[in-house]
Protein backbone atom coordinates (compact mmCIF):
# COMPACT_ATOMS: atom_id res chain seq x y z
CA UNK A 1 0.00 0.00 0.00
CA UNK A 2 1.38 3.74 -0.43
CA UNK A 3 1.79 6.27 2.04
CA UNK A 4 -1.08 7.27 3.44
CA UNK A 5 -2.23 10.74 2.83
CA UNK A 6 -5.23 12.87 4.60
CA UNK A 7 -7.91 14.79 2.32
CA UNK A 8 -7.02 17.84 4.66
CA UNK A 9 -3.43 17.51 3.18
CA UNK A 10 -4.39 17.15 -0.21
CA UNK A 11 -6.21 20.32 0.28
CA UNK A 12 -4.06 22.58 1.41
CA UNK A 13 -1.38 21.10 -1.55
CA UNK A 14 -4.18 21.69 -4.00
CA UNK A 15 -5.34 25.43 -2.50
CA UNK A 16 -2.02 26.73 -3.73
CA UNK A 17 -2.33 25.76 -7.08
CA UNK A 18 -5.84 26.79 -7.42
CA UNK A 19 -4.58 29.99 -6.11
CA UNK A 20 -1.74 30.29 -8.49
CA UNK A 21 -4.50 29.82 -11.85
CA UNK A 22 -6.82 31.71 -10.48
CA UNK A 23 -6.41 34.92 -8.96
CA UNK A 24 -10.15 35.45 -7.55
CA UNK A 25 -9.20 32.10 -5.57
CA UNK A 26 -9.48 33.33 -1.91
CA UNK A 27 -9.19 31.39 1.06
CA UNK A 28 -11.37 32.62 5.21
CA UNK A 29 -10.30 30.41 8.23
CA UNK A 30 -11.50 29.99 11.49
CA UNK A 31 -8.29 30.13 13.40
CA UNK A 32 -7.74 26.86 12.45
CA UNK A 33 -5.68 27.13 9.11
CA UNK A 34 -2.79 25.06 10.51
CA UNK A 35 -5.09 22.41 11.38
CA UNK A 36 -6.81 22.65 7.98
CA UNK A 37 -4.14 23.03 5.88
CA UNK A 38 -4.58 26.49 4.30
CA UNK A 39 -1.91 27.99 6.11
CA UNK A 40 0.66 27.32 3.08
CA UNK A 41 -2.24 29.25 1.10
CA UNK A 42 -1.97 32.14 3.58
CA UNK A 43 2.05 31.85 3.05
CA UNK A 44 2.05 31.83 -0.18
CA UNK A 45 -0.92 34.54 -1.35
CA UNK A 46 -1.22 36.79 2.52
CA UNK A 47 -3.79 39.39 0.67
CA UNK A 48 -5.98 36.86 0.08
CA UNK A 49 -6.00 35.04 3.07
CA UNK A 50 -8.64 36.15 5.52
CA UNK A 51 -7.75 34.73 9.32
CA UNK A 52 -12.19 35.20 10.61
CA UNK A 53 -11.48 34.17 14.19
CA UNK A 54 -13.23 31.76 15.80
CA UNK A 55 -16.38 33.34 14.64
CA UNK A 56 -17.95 30.87 11.87
CA UNK A 57 -21.45 32.60 11.38
CA UNK A 58 -19.43 35.77 10.34
CA UNK A 59 -16.82 33.85 8.13
CA UNK A 60 -19.44 32.18 5.97
CA UNK A 61 -21.65 35.46 5.56
CA UNK A 62 -18.34 37.59 4.68
CA UNK A 63 -17.72 34.45 2.21
CA UNK A 64 -21.13 35.12 0.70
CA UNK A 65 -20.07 38.66 0.24
CA UNK A 66 -17.01 38.22 -1.29
CA UNK A 67 -18.50 35.85 -3.90
CA UNK A 68 -20.86 38.51 -4.85
CA UNK A 69 -17.96 41.04 -5.78
CA UNK A 70 -16.72 37.83 -7.85
CA UNK A 71 -14.29 36.17 -5.36
CA UNK A 72 -14.16 32.31 -5.30
CA UNK A 73 -13.91 32.18 -1.42
CA UNK A 74 -12.77 28.75 -0.06
CA UNK A 75 -14.17 28.43 3.54
CA UNK A 76 -12.60 26.47 5.62
CA UNK A 77 -12.84 25.05 9.34
CA UNK A 78 -13.88 22.11 11.07
CA UNK A 79 -17.05 20.54 9.13
CA UNK A 80 -18.58 20.31 12.90
CA UNK A 81 -18.30 24.14 13.06
CA UNK A 82 -19.40 24.75 9.79
CA UNK A 83 -22.19 22.92 8.80
CA UNK A 84 -23.07 23.06 12.89
CA UNK A 85 -22.72 26.26 14.13
CA UNK A 86 -22.80 28.05 10.68
CA UNK A 87 -25.84 26.23 9.33
CA UNK A 88 -28.08 28.97 8.61
CA UNK A 89 -25.19 31.45 7.37
CA UNK A 90 -24.46 28.66 4.87
CA UNK A 91 -28.14 28.25 4.31
CA UNK A 92 -29.57 32.04 4.32
CA UNK A 93 -26.47 34.03 3.31
CA UNK A 94 -24.74 31.06 0.54
CA UNK A 95 -27.27 29.04 -0.76
CA UNK A 96 -30.29 30.74 -0.56
CA UNK A 97 -28.75 33.73 -2.70
CA UNK A 98 -26.88 30.57 -4.86
CA UNK A 99 -23.85 31.95 -4.83
CA UNK A 100 -20.09 30.87 -5.67
CA UNK A 101 -18.59 29.55 -1.99
CA UNK A 102 -16.87 26.39 -1.36
CA UNK A 103 -17.16 25.40 1.83
CA UNK A 104 -13.92 23.27 2.43
CA UNK A 105 -14.68 21.27 6.01
CA UNK A 106 -12.02 19.14 7.31
CA UNK A 107 -11.94 17.13 10.43
CA UNK A 108 -14.97 15.53 9.50
CA UNK A 109 -16.33 11.97 11.38
CA UNK A 110 -14.89 10.16 14.21
CA UNK A 111 -11.05 10.22 12.42
CA UNK A 112 -10.54 13.39 14.34
CA UNK A 113 -9.95 10.87 17.45
CA UNK A 114 -8.84 11.91 20.43
CA UNK A 115 -10.96 15.57 20.09
CA UNK A 116 -13.87 13.31 21.07
CA UNK A 117 -17.18 13.31 20.50
CA UNK A 118 -17.75 17.21 20.24
CA UNK A 119 -15.77 17.48 17.20
CA UNK A 120 -16.23 14.46 15.37
CA UNK A 121 -18.96 15.69 12.89
CA UNK A 122 -21.67 13.01 11.22
CA UNK A 123 -24.47 14.47 10.37
CA UNK A 124 -22.80 17.50 8.24
CA UNK A 125 -23.56 15.14 4.99
CA UNK A 126 -27.07 14.84 6.02
CA UNK A 127 -27.44 18.58 6.55
CA UNK A 128 -25.43 19.90 3.57
CA UNK A 129 -27.44 17.52 1.38
CA UNK A 130 -30.49 18.57 2.15
CA UNK A 131 -29.46 22.22 0.91
CA UNK A 132 -31.03 23.86 -2.74
CA UNK A 133 -28.38 23.89 -4.84
CA UNK A 134 -25.59 22.50 -2.77
CA UNK A 135 -23.19 20.18 -4.16
CA UNK A 136 -21.53 17.80 -1.73
CA UNK A 137 -18.59 15.99 -2.41
CA UNK A 138 -16.85 13.46 -0.12
CA UNK A 139 -13.32 12.75 -2.01
CA UNK A 140 -11.75 9.24 -1.19
CA UNK A 141 -8.08 9.84 -0.78
CA UNK A 142 -5.70 12.17 -2.39
CA UNK A 143 -6.66 12.39 -5.91
CA UNK A 144 -9.64 12.64 -5.53
CA UNK A 145 -9.61 15.35 -3.44
CA UNK A 146 -7.58 17.28 -6.01
CA UNK A 147 -10.28 17.12 -8.28
CA UNK A 148 -12.87 17.78 -6.17
CA UNK A 149 -11.56 20.79 -5.44
CA UNK A 150 -10.99 21.88 -9.53
CA UNK A 151 -14.48 20.84 -10.22
CA UNK A 152 -15.37 22.99 -7.26
CA UNK A 153 -14.05 25.73 -8.81
CA UNK A 154 -15.99 25.22 -12.35
CA UNK A 155 -18.78 24.79 -10.69
CA UNK A 156 -21.12 28.14 -10.57
CA UNK A 157 -21.99 27.81 -7.20
CA UNK A 158 -22.25 26.52 -3.58
CA UNK A 159 -19.81 23.57 -2.40
CA UNK A 160 -19.82 22.11 0.45
CA UNK A 161 -15.97 19.31 0.57
CA UNK A 162 -15.74 16.84 3.15
CA UNK A 163 -12.41 16.20 4.23
CA UNK A 164 -10.46 14.15 6.95
CA UNK A 165 -7.68 14.45 9.83
CA UNK A 166 -6.48 11.21 9.39
CA UNK A 167 -4.33 9.73 6.87
CA UNK A 168 -5.90 7.01 3.85
CA UNK A 169 -4.51 4.93 1.41
CA UNK A 170 -4.33 6.57 -2.18
CA UNK A 171 -6.66 4.24 -4.38
CA UNK A 172 -6.75 6.25 -7.74
CA UNK A 173 -3.44 6.57 -10.19
CA UNK A 174 -2.83 9.70 -11.41
CA UNK A 175 -4.45 9.21 -14.60
CA UNK A 176 -7.84 9.64 -12.68
CA UNK A 177 -10.93 10.50 -14.50
CA UNK A 178 -13.42 12.44 -12.18
CA UNK A 179 -16.96 14.13 -13.23
CA UNK A 180 -18.80 15.42 -10.78
CA UNK A 181 -21.93 13.64 -10.05
CA UNK A 182 -20.59 10.41 -11.50
CA UNK A 183 -19.90 7.78 -9.46
CA UNK A 184 -16.65 5.97 -10.00
CA UNK A 185 -16.99 1.57 -10.11
CA UNK A 186 -13.35 0.67 -8.89
CA UNK A 187 -14.56 -3.09 -9.28
CA UNK A 188 -16.94 -5.66 -10.84
CA UNK A 189 -18.89 -8.19 -9.44
CA UNK A 190 -22.18 -9.57 -9.36
CA UNK A 191 -23.23 -10.84 -5.65
CA UNK A 192 -23.36 -7.48 -3.97
CA UNK A 193 -22.37 -3.88 -4.76
CA UNK A 194 -20.71 -2.26 -1.75
CA UNK A 195 -21.60 1.90 -2.52
CA UNK A 196 -19.02 3.74 -0.46
CA UNK A 197 -17.97 7.43 0.21
CA UNK A 198 -14.82 9.05 1.51
CA UNK A 199 -12.31 7.20 3.34
CA UNK A 200 -14.75 4.29 3.22
CA UNK A 201 -13.93 3.29 -0.38
CA UNK A 202 -10.75 1.72 0.46
CA UNK A 203 -12.71 0.08 3.39
CA UNK A 204 -15.16 -1.47 0.69
CA UNK A 205 -12.11 -2.41 -1.71
CA UNK A 206 -10.67 -4.62 0.87
CA UNK A 207 -13.41 -5.85 1.84
CA UNK A 208 -14.51 -6.92 -1.78
CA UNK A 209 -10.78 -8.94 -1.49
CA UNK A 210 -12.42 -10.49 1.44
CA UNK A 211 -15.11 -11.27 0.01
CA UNK A 212 -13.54 -12.99 -3.28
CA UNK A 213 -11.57 -15.40 -0.97
CA UNK A 214 -15.18 -16.93 0.40
CA UNK A 215 -16.61 -16.59 -3.49
CA UNK A 216 -17.81 -13.49 -3.12
CA UNK A 217 -18.05 -11.12 -5.90
CA UNK A 218 -18.66 -7.91 -4.98
CA UNK A 219 -18.99 -4.90 -7.23
CA UNK A 220 -17.15 -1.36 -5.43
CA UNK A 221 -19.07 1.66 -6.68
CA UNK A 222 -17.11 5.08 -5.17
CA UNK A 223 -19.81 7.65 -4.78
CA UNK A 224 -17.76 10.77 -4.50
CA UNK A 225 -20.53 13.22 -5.30
CA UNK A 226 -23.30 12.72 -3.02
CA UNK A 227 -25.38 15.76 -4.70
CA UNK A 228 -26.39 15.53 -6.77
CA UNK A 229 -26.19 11.69 -6.12
CA UNK A 230 -25.56 9.74 -9.28
CA UNK A 231 -28.96 7.64 -9.28
CA UNK A 232 -28.36 5.84 -12.65
CA UNK A 233 -24.80 4.19 -11.14
CA UNK A 234 -26.57 2.53 -7.99
CA UNK A 235 -29.42 1.71 -9.68
CA UNK A 236 -27.45 -0.21 -12.08
CA UNK A 237 -25.73 -1.49 -9.40
CA UNK A 238 -28.78 -2.98 -7.35
CA UNK A 239 -29.86 -4.20 -10.80
CA UNK A 240 -26.80 -6.47 -11.20
CA UNK A 241 -26.60 -7.52 -7.79
CA UNK A 242 -29.48 -7.55 -6.69
CA UNK A 243 -28.15 -6.77 -2.64
CA UNK A 244 -26.19 -3.27 -1.70
CA UNK A 245 -24.21 -2.52 1.32
CA UNK A 246 -23.36 1.35 1.96
CA UNK A 247 -20.44 2.34 3.84
CA UNK A 248 -20.01 6.21 5.10
CA UNK A 249 -17.30 7.31 8.08
CA UNK A 250 -21.19 9.56 8.94
CA UNK A 251 -24.30 8.89 10.57
CA UNK A 252 -26.38 6.10 9.06
CA UNK A 253 -29.21 9.08 9.38
CA UNK A 254 -29.24 11.22 6.60
CA UNK A 255 -25.95 10.60 5.09
CA UNK A 256 -25.22 8.10 1.59
CA UNK A 257 -27.20 5.22 3.21
CA UNK A 258 -30.21 7.14 3.33
CA UNK A 259 -30.05 8.82 -0.55
CA UNK A 260 -29.27 5.27 -1.42
CA UNK A 261 -32.25 3.75 0.64
CA UNK A 262 -34.42 6.91 -0.87
CA UNK A 263 -33.24 6.02 -4.60
CA UNK A 264 -33.69 1.78 -4.42
CA UNK A 265 -37.11 2.36 -2.91
CA UNK A 266 -38.42 4.95 -5.62
CA UNK A 267 -36.38 2.96 -8.24
CA UNK A 268 -35.55 -0.52 -8.03
CA UNK A 269 -36.19 -1.87 -4.13
CA UNK A 270 -33.26 -4.59 -2.87
CA UNK A 271 -32.20 -5.43 0.34
CA UNK A 272 -29.96 -2.92 1.76
CA UNK A 273 -27.34 -2.69 4.75
CA UNK A 274 -26.21 0.40 6.01
CA UNK A 275 -22.66 0.67 7.69
CA UNK A 276 -22.35 3.76 9.67
CA UNK A 277 -22.40 5.30 12.76
CA UNK A 278 -25.74 4.15 14.66
CA UNK A 279 -27.42 6.91 15.56
CA UNK A 280 -25.19 7.81 18.41
CA UNK A 281 -22.49 9.99 19.13
CA UNK A 282 -18.62 9.82 18.98
CA UNK A 283 -15.83 9.27 21.31
CA UNK A 284 -12.15 9.48 22.22
CA UNK A 285 -9.70 7.28 20.81
CA UNK A 286 -6.99 6.66 18.14
CA UNK A 287 -8.67 7.04 14.83
CA UNK A 288 -8.35 2.97 14.18
CA UNK A 289 -9.22 2.34 17.15
CA UNK A 290 -12.27 4.22 16.49
CA UNK A 291 -13.08 2.99 13.39
CA UNK A 292 -12.64 -0.48 14.54
CA UNK A 293 -15.37 0.64 17.78
CA UNK A 294 -18.08 1.68 15.19
CA UNK A 295 -17.59 -1.06 12.87
CA UNK A 296 -16.30 1.14 10.34
CA UNK A 297 -13.88 -1.54 8.61
CA UNK A 298 -13.40 -3.72 6.04
CA UNK A 299 -14.65 -6.34 8.50
CA UNK A 300 -17.75 -4.14 9.37
CA UNK A 301 -18.47 -4.26 5.53
CA UNK A 302 -17.89 -8.08 4.83
CA UNK A 303 -20.17 -9.04 7.79
CA UNK A 304 -23.44 -6.45 6.44
CA UNK A 305 -21.94 -8.18 2.73
CA UNK A 306 -23.22 -11.01 3.89
CA UNK A 307 -26.14 -10.22 6.19
CA UNK A 308 -27.17 -8.39 2.83
CA UNK A 309 -26.31 -11.59 0.76
CA UNK A 310 -28.68 -13.44 2.82
CA UNK A 311 -31.81 -11.41 2.39
CA UNK A 312 -31.74 -11.74 -1.60
CA UNK A 313 -34.74 -13.48 -2.55
CA UNK B 1 -27.69 72.75 -0.19
CA UNK B 2 -31.24 74.29 0.68
CA UNK B 3 -32.48 72.60 -2.74
CA UNK B 4 -30.86 70.05 -2.36
CA UNK B 5 -31.62 68.89 1.01
CA UNK B 6 -35.61 69.91 -0.23
CA UNK B 7 -35.64 67.42 -3.18
CA UNK B 8 -34.25 64.65 -0.84
CA UNK B 9 -36.82 65.21 1.71
CA UNK B 10 -39.55 65.01 -0.99
CA UNK B 11 -37.91 61.67 -2.37
CA UNK B 12 -37.83 60.60 1.16
CA UNK B 13 -41.84 61.09 1.41
CA UNK B 14 -42.28 59.75 -2.14
CA UNK B 15 -40.91 56.45 -0.54
CA UNK B 16 -43.01 56.80 2.35
CA UNK B 17 -45.94 56.72 0.41
CA UNK B 18 -44.70 53.61 -1.91
CA UNK B 19 -44.24 51.93 1.11
CA UNK B 20 -47.85 52.69 2.73
CA UNK B 21 -49.20 51.88 -0.76
CA UNK B 22 -47.64 48.81 -1.27
CA UNK B 23 -48.13 47.69 2.46
CA UNK B 24 -51.92 47.94 1.92
CA UNK B 25 -51.63 46.10 -1.11
CA UNK B 26 -49.41 43.11 0.35
CA UNK B 27 -51.94 43.20 3.53
CA UNK B 28 -48.80 42.11 5.58
CA UNK B 29 -45.52 43.21 6.31
CA UNK B 30 -43.22 45.83 8.18
CA UNK B 31 -43.81 49.20 8.10
CA UNK B 32 -42.55 50.65 11.29
CA UNK B 33 -38.93 49.76 10.44
CA UNK B 34 -39.33 50.97 7.00
CA UNK B 35 -40.86 54.22 7.28
CA UNK B 36 -38.24 55.32 10.12
CA UNK B 37 -35.07 54.38 7.91
CA UNK B 38 -36.64 56.39 4.35
CA UNK B 39 -34.73 59.48 5.26
CA UNK B 40 -31.17 57.68 5.13
CA UNK B 41 -32.52 55.59 2.38
CA UNK B 42 -33.94 58.66 0.51
CA UNK B 43 -29.80 60.02 0.86
CA UNK B 44 -28.16 57.13 -0.20
CA UNK B 45 -30.05 56.57 -3.16
CA UNK B 46 -30.14 60.00 -4.50
CA UNK B 47 -27.09 61.60 -3.28
CA UNK B 48 -24.68 59.41 -2.05
CA UNK B 49 -24.02 56.32 -4.00
CA UNK B 50 -22.81 55.93 -7.11
CA UNK B 51 -25.43 53.57 -9.01
CA UNK B 52 -26.54 53.41 -12.63
CA UNK B 53 -30.05 51.65 -12.98
CA UNK B 54 -29.87 51.06 -16.41
CA UNK B 55 -26.84 48.98 -15.46
CA UNK B 56 -27.64 47.26 -12.10
CA UNK B 57 -24.51 44.79 -12.28
CA UNK B 58 -21.94 47.53 -13.18
CA UNK B 59 -18.83 46.86 -11.21
CA UNK B 60 -18.15 49.97 -10.38
CA UNK B 61 -21.20 50.50 -8.80
CA UNK B 62 -21.39 51.26 -4.87
CA UNK B 63 -23.49 48.93 -2.98
CA UNK B 64 -26.12 48.62 -0.16
CA UNK B 65 -26.86 45.83 2.02
CA UNK B 66 -30.53 45.82 3.62
CA UNK B 67 -29.39 43.84 7.19
CA UNK B 68 -32.85 44.29 8.42
CA UNK B 69 -33.90 42.65 5.34
CA UNK B 70 -37.78 43.10 7.08
CA UNK B 71 -37.74 46.61 5.62
CA UNK B 72 -37.75 45.89 2.37
CA UNK B 73 -40.38 47.75 1.50
CA UNK B 74 -38.17 51.24 2.06
CA UNK B 75 -35.66 49.17 -0.64
CA UNK B 76 -38.29 48.34 -2.78
CA UNK B 77 -39.37 51.64 -2.95
CA UNK B 78 -36.08 53.70 -3.65
CA UNK B 79 -35.41 51.20 -6.38
CA UNK B 80 -38.50 51.53 -8.34
CA UNK B 81 -38.08 55.32 -7.52
CA UNK B 82 -34.30 55.26 -9.01
CA UNK B 83 -35.91 53.25 -11.74
CA UNK B 84 -34.41 49.60 -11.49
CA UNK B 85 -38.17 48.70 -12.31
CA UNK B 86 -41.62 50.19 -12.92
CA UNK B 87 -43.14 51.56 -10.04
CA UNK B 88 -46.25 49.87 -10.47
CA UNK B 89 -44.62 46.47 -9.87
CA UNK B 90 -44.39 47.79 -6.16
CA UNK B 91 -48.35 46.63 -6.08
CA UNK B 92 -47.07 42.68 -6.28
CA UNK B 93 -45.00 42.77 -2.74
CA UNK B 94 -45.47 39.44 -1.55
CA UNK B 95 -47.52 38.02 -3.76
CA UNK B 96 -46.90 34.20 -5.43
CA UNK B 97 -44.66 35.03 -8.46
CA UNK B 98 -43.32 38.63 -7.55
CA UNK B 99 -39.44 39.55 -7.51
CA UNK B 100 -40.41 41.66 -4.35
CA UNK B 101 -40.10 39.01 -1.98
CA UNK B 102 -41.35 39.35 1.57
CA UNK B 103 -37.74 39.76 2.57
CA UNK B 104 -35.25 41.07 -0.49
CA UNK B 105 -33.96 38.43 -3.05
CA UNK B 106 -31.40 39.24 -4.96
CA UNK B 107 -31.93 36.73 -7.39
CA UNK B 108 -34.99 37.97 -8.35
CA UNK B 109 -35.01 41.72 -8.09
CA UNK B 110 -31.79 43.79 -9.68
CA UNK B 111 -30.38 46.36 -8.00
CA UNK B 112 -31.29 43.82 -4.67
CA UNK B 113 -27.16 43.42 -3.59
CA UNK B 114 -27.77 40.41 -1.15
CA UNK B 115 -30.62 38.11 -0.09
CA UNK B 116 -31.22 39.74 3.59
CA UNK B 117 -33.73 39.09 6.27
CA UNK B 118 -32.41 36.67 8.94
CA UNK B 119 -30.71 39.29 10.68
CA UNK B 120 -26.96 39.62 11.52
CA UNK B 121 -26.10 37.91 8.28
CA UNK B 122 -26.27 41.05 5.66
CA UNK B 123 -24.01 42.99 7.82
CA UNK B 124 -21.15 39.94 7.47
CA UNK B 125 -21.63 40.06 3.56
CA UNK B 126 -21.33 43.92 3.70
CA UNK B 127 -17.79 43.35 4.96
CA UNK B 128 -17.07 40.66 2.57
CA UNK B 129 -18.01 42.69 -0.56
CA UNK B 130 -15.86 45.84 1.39
CA UNK B 131 -12.58 42.97 1.65
CA UNK B 132 -13.15 42.36 -1.93
CA UNK B 133 -13.50 45.61 -3.31
CA UNK B 134 -10.38 46.62 -1.78
CA UNK B 135 -8.55 43.39 -2.53
CA UNK B 136 -9.49 44.19 -6.31
CA UNK B 137 -8.03 48.36 -5.56
CA UNK B 138 -11.44 49.34 -6.43
CA UNK B 139 -12.80 52.88 -4.58
CA UNK B 140 -16.67 51.27 -4.72
CA UNK B 141 -17.73 52.20 -1.15
CA UNK B 142 -20.41 49.50 0.53
CA UNK B 143 -23.12 50.60 2.83
CA UNK B 144 -25.30 49.09 5.42
CA UNK B 145 -28.66 49.62 7.43
CA UNK B 146 -28.76 47.87 10.64
CA UNK B 147 -31.91 47.62 12.86
CA UNK B 148 -31.44 48.52 16.30
CA UNK B 149 -33.07 44.81 17.15
CA UNK B 150 -30.84 43.04 14.89
CA UNK B 151 -27.74 44.42 17.28
CA UNK B 152 -28.76 41.80 19.54
CA UNK B 153 -28.03 39.25 17.12
CA UNK B 154 -24.47 37.90 18.06
CA UNK B 155 -23.01 38.19 14.30
CA UNK B 156 -23.12 41.59 14.42
CA UNK B 157 -20.55 41.74 16.81
CA UNK B 158 -18.45 39.12 15.21
CA UNK B 159 -18.75 41.24 12.26
CA UNK B 160 -18.46 44.79 14.24
CA UNK B 161 -14.52 43.38 15.18
CA UNK B 162 -13.91 41.74 12.39
CA UNK B 163 -14.74 45.49 9.91
CA UNK B 164 -12.46 46.74 12.63
CA UNK B 165 -9.43 44.62 12.47
CA UNK B 166 -9.53 44.62 8.56
CA UNK B 167 -10.15 49.11 9.52
CA UNK B 168 -12.61 48.85 6.57
CA UNK B 169 -12.99 52.18 5.87
CA UNK B 170 -14.94 51.58 3.05
CA UNK B 171 -17.59 50.05 5.00
CA UNK B 172 -20.24 53.10 6.28
CA UNK B 173 -23.40 51.46 8.48
CA UNK B 174 -26.46 53.20 9.31
CA UNK B 175 -28.11 52.09 12.65
CA UNK B 176 -31.46 52.69 12.40
CA UNK B 177 -32.06 53.35 16.44
CA UNK B 178 -35.78 53.76 16.64
CA UNK B 179 -35.84 51.70 20.04
CA UNK B 180 -38.63 49.84 19.03
CA UNK B 181 -39.05 45.97 18.67
CA UNK B 182 -41.24 43.39 17.84
CA UNK B 183 -41.95 42.65 21.21
CA UNK B 184 -41.55 45.67 22.74
CA UNK B 185 -39.14 48.74 23.24
CA UNK B 186 -35.59 47.76 22.98
CA UNK B 187 -33.95 48.89 26.15
CA UNK B 188 -36.89 46.41 28.23
CA UNK B 189 -36.78 43.73 25.85
CA UNK B 190 -32.79 43.53 25.77
CA UNK B 191 -30.92 46.56 26.27
CA UNK B 192 -28.50 47.29 23.75
CA UNK B 193 -27.20 50.92 25.00
CA UNK B 194 -24.70 52.29 25.10
CA UNK B 195 -24.17 51.75 21.49
CA UNK B 196 -22.21 54.52 20.55
CA UNK B 197 -19.53 52.87 23.26
CA UNK B 198 -19.72 49.61 21.74
CA UNK B 199 -18.90 50.67 18.61
CA UNK B 200 -16.11 52.62 19.37
CA UNK B 201 -14.39 49.59 21.52
CA UNK B 202 -14.42 47.43 18.62
CA UNK B 203 -12.62 50.54 16.71
CA UNK B 204 -15.43 52.00 14.28
CA UNK B 205 -15.50 55.80 14.01
CA UNK B 206 -18.90 56.12 15.32
CA UNK B 207 -21.04 59.73 14.44
CA UNK B 208 -24.50 60.64 16.13
CA UNK B 209 -27.39 61.89 14.46
CA UNK B 210 -31.28 62.55 13.96
CA UNK B 211 -31.97 60.00 11.39
CA UNK B 212 -34.78 62.21 10.12
CA UNK B 213 -32.40 64.99 9.32
CA UNK B 214 -31.28 65.00 5.73
CA UNK B 215 -28.89 67.92 6.09
CA UNK B 216 -27.10 65.58 9.25
CA UNK B 217 -27.84 62.20 6.88
CA UNK B 218 -25.35 64.24 3.99
CA UNK B 219 -23.18 65.79 6.63
CA UNK B 220 -22.31 62.28 8.41
CA UNK B 221 -22.12 60.19 4.96
CA UNK B 222 -19.40 62.97 4.03
CA UNK B 223 -17.73 62.33 7.03
CA UNK B 224 -17.51 58.79 6.85
CA UNK B 225 -16.13 58.77 3.52
CA UNK B 226 -13.42 61.16 4.49
CA UNK B 227 -12.50 58.90 7.82
CA UNK B 228 -9.13 56.86 6.63
CA UNK B 229 -8.31 53.83 8.49
CA UNK B 230 -12.02 52.48 10.32
CA UNK B 231 -15.49 51.35 9.13
CA UNK B 232 -17.85 53.92 10.11
CA UNK B 233 -21.57 53.69 12.29
CA UNK B 234 -23.45 56.37 12.16
CA UNK B 235 -26.39 55.92 15.04
CA UNK B 236 -29.22 57.29 13.34
CA UNK B 237 -32.02 58.62 16.15
CA UNK B 238 -35.23 57.84 14.36
CA UNK B 239 -39.12 57.37 15.53
CA UNK B 240 -40.52 53.97 14.26
CA UNK B 241 -43.44 54.97 11.81
CA UNK B 242 -42.14 58.15 11.25
CA UNK B 243 -44.53 60.24 9.01
CA UNK B 244 -47.76 58.78 9.76
CA UNK B 245 -49.46 60.26 13.07
CA UNK B 246 -50.87 56.90 13.98
CA UNK B 247 -47.74 54.42 13.41
CA UNK B 248 -45.33 56.85 14.69
CA UNK B 249 -43.54 55.52 17.93
CA UNK B 250 -46.35 52.70 17.79
CA UNK B 251 -44.86 48.99 18.39
CA UNK B 252 -48.08 47.31 16.76
CA UNK B 253 -47.12 48.61 13.32
CA UNK B 254 -43.86 46.97 13.63
CA UNK B 255 -45.25 43.94 11.46
CA UNK B 256 -48.98 44.77 10.45
CA UNK B 257 -50.02 46.16 7.24
CA UNK B 258 -52.45 49.20 7.06
CA UNK B 259 -56.42 48.82 6.23
CA UNK B 260 -57.33 50.44 3.47
CA UNK B 261 -58.83 53.50 5.10
CA UNK B 262 -55.39 53.81 6.73
CA UNK B 263 -53.75 53.78 3.72
CA UNK B 264 -55.86 56.58 3.20
CA UNK B 265 -55.22 58.26 5.86
CA UNK B 266 -51.93 57.72 5.74
CA UNK B 267 -51.39 59.10 2.27
CA UNK B 268 -53.05 62.23 3.22
CA UNK B 269 -50.43 62.89 5.74
CA UNK B 270 -48.03 62.09 3.48
CA UNK B 271 -49.59 64.49 0.51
Amino acid sequence: MTKKIATREAYGQELVRLGADNKNVVVLDADLSKSTKTHDFMKTYPDRFFNMGIAEGNLMSTAAGLATVGKIPFASTFAMFATGRAFEQIRNSICYPKLNVKIAATHAGVTVGEDGGSHQSIEDIAIMRALPGMTVFVPADAVETAACLRAAVEIQGPVYIRLGRSGVPTIHGEDFKFTPGEAVTLRQGSDVALVATGIMVSAALEAAEALATVGIQAKVVDVHTIKPLDIFAIVEAARECGAVVTAEEHSIIGGLGSAVAETLAEHHAVPLQRVGVRDTFGESGKPAELLEHFGLTSAGIVEAAKKVIAKKK
Amino acid sequence: MNEKIQSLQERAKAIRRHIVTMLGEAGSGHPGGSLSAADMISVLYFDTMKLDPEKPDWAGRDRFVLSKGHAAPVLYAALAEKGYFPVEELKTLRKLGSRLQGHPDMKKLPGVEMSTGSLGQGFSTAIGMALGLRLDGGNQRVYALLGDGEVQEGQIWEAAMAAGHFKLDNLTAFLDYNNLQIDGPVDVVMNVAPLPEKWRAFNWHVIEIDGHDIKQILQALAEAQATKGKPTMIIAKTVKGKGVSFMENQVGWHGNAPKPEQVEQALAELA
